[in-house]
């Protein structure tokens, strides 16, 4: 048994949880105030403690940004009461929120969100499979849905339940097959040598654009997010699969959804933008200083919160597609494009070798 | 008329420059709201909206422009109220006597609950004495049910003056014009 590398990777992963659940808890704050600057509104702009008057300069804007506001929303979530419907599955009701969450949760691991700082790799577990492992994971994600539906016993989150394993098998199949030719290219299954290919040959994006497109697409409908929320269709399923949940088992939902939006920034972040690398001064090689370090870190940050405010961007500009024209998409485009895109990819491969 | 409807282009399906149309006008919406002010929120507590002219607020007791009650308790607007929101004590037989010259009669007390106030105006139409006005306040609050019944100093406090045609002063003038014309010479 390594000591050392258990501490160290039990400090990352309070770390990484720890900033995980606070970017969530923000970006739902951002998801808030760009859906109102979007629609000439000013969004959250009152919730303050009474000391934030008294903080210097900054106190007052603060309060203007909606600052304070995720606490309020957390601090509402664990106060509520935790109402639990008569008539349902007990013990999947309990079950659904926690198996929508872990996945989410787990799929953060194999990300690597900086090269290194001092002798720690910046990745909590640096598999050979990382985007199989990935894969896996997320495809566990639906059955928290699914449970969900399941167990409310009622009618609108069974709706909600059936759209979302349809949707998101679906969508399963053309975002596995759109990695396929970014793997044939660069040649490893690995994240961090994804990475170093990266570096050493330019982004993927510039390699496979088509790939880009369809992950990011199918991301959007694995995260079910808009334009494909259609297993929590407000305007039709009062709240979709959730609808019976209340207090924390419902603010887990939504951190599942959103950590679910951090994870899929995060690989579309790590397989098309070069990760934790900018390609320039020299912050594309592992960092050999402390400082250098943290940068790399900030640099993905950076990267992964522009993709983080492209899906709330999206969000608030779509109408929700129709259940028919989702799978028509899903199958009767993407899966034919990435299967052509894979084709065509290796072709271009072999005929370079 | 008939209208052929053109198939779409290939641009048109490739759905790509729709999505890039949208993009662009909901980014113009954020940067206006952002930068350019262009939020159609009225913060309400510190922005207020105007009232319009013949807007009917809450309905409080007005004075003259001496200074004195113009209601003389005759309990029109008590009778009239469809929700039974006002309650007028009349000063009764041995009651005190009215504070201004040749008014009959004061009330003793007049209340209107504001939590059952409906705000018809039918008070102001029916009363003889121009002295119950619909006026401009919105939004009365409380913290209790009590509270929220405003008796007769509150009204008059919250009505203030208006001005107009002295009804009861005209006639004191004209009975005092009688009292000297032929008799007294």
């Amino acid at each position: 048994m390594d000591w050392n590398f258990i501490i160290f990777s039990v400090v990352k992963v309070a770390v990484v949880i720890g900033a995980v659940l606070t970017m969530v808890a923000y970006a739902v704050l951002a998801e808030r105030k760009i859906s109102a600057w979007i629609q000439d509104r000013v969004g959250p702009n009152r919730c303050a403690p009474p000391f934030a008057r008294y903080i210097p300069f900054v106190g007052t804007f603060l309060t203007r940004i909606g600052f304070f506001q995720p606490m309020a929303d957390g601090l509402k979530a664990f106060l509520k009461e935790d109402f639990m419907p008569a008539g349902v599955r007990k013990v999947y009701f309990w079950l659904a929120p926690a198996l929508s969450i872990i996945p989410a949760m787990l799929v953060v691991a194999v990300i690597p969100f900086g090269s290194q700082i001092g002798a720690q790799k910046m990745v909590i577990a640096d598999l050979n499979v990382g985007i199989l492992y990935t894969f896996g994971i997320v495809s566990l994600g639906v059955y928290g849905i699914v449970l969900a539906g399941y167990a409310a016993n009622s009618k609108y989150p069974f709706l909600g339940g059936i759209r979302s394993s349809a949707q998101m098998i679906s969508y399963e199949i053309s975002m596995g097959m759109s990695v396929i030719p970014v793997l044939l290219i660069a040649g490893n299954l690995n994240l961090s040598r994804i990475i170093g290919w990266q570096t050493d040959h330019g982004w993927l994006i510039l390699y496979a654009p088509v790939s880009f497109v369809i992950f990011l697409v199918s991301s959007f409908a694995e995260t079910n997010r808009l334009p494909f929320d259609l297993p929590e269709a407000e305007t039709e399923l009062v709240g979709g699969y959730h609808t019976e949940y209340s207090s924390m088992k419902f603010a887990l939902f939504f951190l599942a959804e959103y950590s679910n939006m951090i994870a899929s920034s995060g690989m579309m972040v790590t397989l098309f933008f070069g990760g934790w690398t900018l390609p320039f001064w020299g912050l594309d090689h592992p960092a050999a200083s402390l400082a250098m370090g943290l940068v790399q870190v900030l640099v993905f940050l950076a990267k992964m919160l522009l993709f983080m405010a492209l899906f709330i961007w999206v969000r608030w500009m779509f109408p929700r597609f129709r259940y028919d024209q989702l799978m028509d998409l899903g199958w009767r485009r993407f899966v034919p494009l990435a299967l052509a895109n894979i084709l065509v990819t290796a072709v271009i491969l072999w005929i370079k070798s | 008329m008939i209208v052929n409807r053109k198939p779409l282009t290939f641009w048109e399906r490739l759905y790509l420059p729709a999505i890039a149309g949208g993009l662009k006008v909901t980014l113009r919406h954020a940067f206006g709201s952002l930068f350019g002010g262009k939020t159609v929120t009225m913060e309400y507590p510190e922005q207020k909206w105007t009232v319009p002219a013949d807007y009917r607020g809450a309905p409080y007791l007005v004075k003259d422009q001496d200074g004195n009650t113009k209601c003389v308790s005759c309990q029109l607007c008590e009778f009239v109220c469809p929700p039974k929101a006002i309650r007028i004590t009349p000063p009764g037989p041995a009651g005190r006597i009215a504070d201004r010259p040749n008014a009959e009669k004061m009330p003793a007390e007049f209340e209107i609950n504001m939590l059952r106030c409906i705000y018809c105006g039918l008070c102001q139409e029916v009363c003889p004495e121009e002295a119950i006005f619909l006026l401009k306040d919105y939004s009365l609050t409380g913290q209790s049910r009590n509270e929220m019944i405003y008796n007769k100093e509150k009204l008059l406090a919250l009505g203030g003056t208006h001005g107009g045609i002295q009804k009861w002063k005209h006639k004191l003038e004209e009975a005092k014009a009688q009292e000297n014309f032929p008799v007294k010479i």
